[in-house]
């Protein structure tokens, strides 16, 4: 892929934004909720990982990688599955 | 093929992740967040596989299998007051991520770094060194594992301010010769180091504010393994969850009166943990009004409006669904029940909410400090349970107190308010209560389950 330089750093500070304006609107009611929420989403360096462990060979690179995988993966599918957990507890009635 | 079009699909990805928080705003759409939000990451972890440098799968899906099997066994089992644990340890584990596929990036291109990407492998590596040892220390905190006392190092502001100025020479040096690989793993491991010597001068008391910045910082080491991979998805995504746990952090240090400074180098947010006192004896007409639980219910059963003041001890105590027995028998009666939350109640941003959710306590009847502290002055009961400094009028009127300014709940406003205590012990800051002593507040004290079971059986046999 091309490197991004500038325009990275554009998206970085234009997604802060969104991020401050898509937050603060959350009632703290489910500000739990909303910080394992974030954080499974923050595992989306699995996608990385998961490049990095599927180059071919077992060099060094791939290892890392694969170790990558493994903890990107608990962090996203634990951290969607106990925000579920919660989010079915909050009833109306 | 798909190679050319999966920025498509990570775009795709991006705009759903902002959506899934969004939807986060409301419970009654918050779930189909999540599962959109999960959708996403499934969508672009499936596009990822189809990528044309994934060529070896073997690997790939033994480290999906194993991560998502320990992930579900850990989300089905944690229990609702261990939630600050669980989220320290996956948010660590994100942070460990980063970590992994920058050293991964090393070992495959050193030397071949131009000096945008040399900078930004650095703050990857600090970053998500820092997230992942600092994390891991405010589980063992949070776990019990670890004192939760502040540990105060002698000469540890220079401490840290050497390793940061060495990570800034460090990395220099590799701007310079991007060959020195070594570099890189000495500056991981001051990383981590780093990571330790912040996290254990803070108190028990202020890991919630700890635990929300170590999220922020899990977002922006997110981002900085995005200018890395150069990959836009993870930059806008680290950047949201950055952005996010920052707005965190701020409302749990606005809600105990602190500047962030303070909580993260002043070494304070020491809990309090010595052995339960009975109250001392006090002069006639000197110490506080004490009610048995009789008494206390006989003040329920008149009254029409109740509020419920829940703090960590009522967690602590289990007796979160006692509460909730005794409020449904209340609502029976007809008599109007909110809880009143704090937002420092808890030991994460909004745990209280949870762990009432959790005992099937109705959402709306959940109520934040700012909706509902007009109301004390209109209520005939309140009843207090393991809530301490956030009652304290002393925050509005004393200024010599130590918790002078921070926000409270207006509780001395009710026409009754009901301590639920175990004894006349101050809370975590070693802080009076002038509240305990005021004509409209009478101490019940005793174990907190065993209180409101009492209002339980009082309640219902009428």
């Amino acid at each position: 892929m091309e490197p991004i330089y500038w325009t990275g750093l554009y998206v970085f500070l234009l997604a802060c934004f969104v991020g401050f304006d898509t937050i603060s609107k959350v009632p703290p009611i489910l500000h739990t909720p909303l910080m394992s929420a974030a954080n499974a989403i923050s595992g989306v360096t699995i996608l990385g990982a998961i490049i990095a462990g599927g180059r071919a060979g077992y060099t060094l690179a791939t290892v890392l990688g694969f170790f990558a995988v493994v903890f990107a993966t608990i962090n996203v599918v634990g951290g969607y599955a106990v925000t579920d957990r919660m989010l079915q507890m909050f009833k109306k009635e | 093929m798909i190679s050319q079009y999966i920025d498509i699909f990570y775009m795709t990805a991006a705009g759903l992740f902002i959506f899934g928080l969004k939807y986060l705003n409301h419970p009654e759409t918050a779930r189909k967040g999540n599962l959109l939000s999960m959708g996403a990451m499934l969508m672009a972890i499936i596009v990822t596989l189809l990528h044309h440098e994934v060529v070896s799968f073997g690997m790939v899906f033994v480290g999906l299998v194993v991560g998502a099997g320990a992930g579900l066994f850990w989300a089905r089992v944690v229990k609702m007051t261990d939630m600050p644990q669980m989220v320290a340890v996956f948010n660590g584990f994100g942070g460990l991520a980063s970590v992994l596929v920058g050293l991964s990036e090393i070992a495959r291109l050193t030397p071949n770094f131009d000096h945008f990407t040399t900078i930004v492998l650095v703050l990857t590596l600090l970053i998500g060194g820092v997230t992942f040892s600092g994390s891991m220390i405010a589980f063992a905190k949070l776990q019990g594992l670890m004192g939760g006392s502040p540990i105060l190092l002698p000469a540890r502001h220079v401490v840290n301010a050497g390793l940061g100025v060495l990570v800034v020479v460090l990395g220099a040096a590799l701007v310079a010769s991007p060959g020195a690989w070594i570099f890189h793993v000495i500056i991981t491991f001051i990383a981590l180091a780093l990571g330790v010597l912040l996290t254990i001068p803070i108190g028990g008391a202020d890991m919630p504010v700890v635990i929300s910045l170590l999220n922020s910082y899990s977002g922006l080491a997110v981002a900085m393994t995005g200018l890395v991979l150069s990959t836009p998805v993870l930059v806008t995504v680290g950047s949201l969850v950055g952005a996010a746990g920052l707005i965190l952090t701020k409302i749990m240090c606005d809600g105990m009166n602190r500047s962030l400074v303070n909580v993260l180098f002043g070494g304070f947010g020491q809990e309090s943990t010595g052995p339960a006192v009975p109250p001392e004896p006090m002069a006639e007409g000197e110490g506080p009004n004490v009610f048995t639980v009789d008494q206390a219910v006989e003040a329920m059963k008149n009254a029409k409006s109740v509020i419920v003041v829940p703090g960590y001890g009522l967690a602590a105590a289990q007796a979160q669904h006692a509460v909730r027995e005794m409020a449904d028998l209340l609502q029976k009666r007809g008599t109007d029940v909110k809880y009143a939350i704090h937002p420092v109640a808890g030991r994460m941003p909004g745990h209280m909410n949870v762990l009432l959710a959790e005992a099937n306590v109705p959402y709306p009847q959940l109520f934040d400090m700012d909706d509902i502290n007009d109301d004390f002055a209109s209520t005939d009961v309140t009843i207090v349970i393991g809530a301490n400094d956030v009652v304290n009028p002393g925050a509005k009127t004393n200024p010599q107190s130590p918790i002078y300014g921070m926000p409270v709940l207006n509780v001395e406003d009710s026409k009754q308010v009901l301590v639920l205590k175990r004894s006349m012990n101050p809370g975590f800051a070693g802080i009076d209560n002038e509240l305990f002593l005021m004509e409209n507040c009478a101490m019940v004290f005793g174990d907190a389950k065993a209180t409101v079971n009492g209002f339980v059986q009082g309640l219902s046999s009428n």
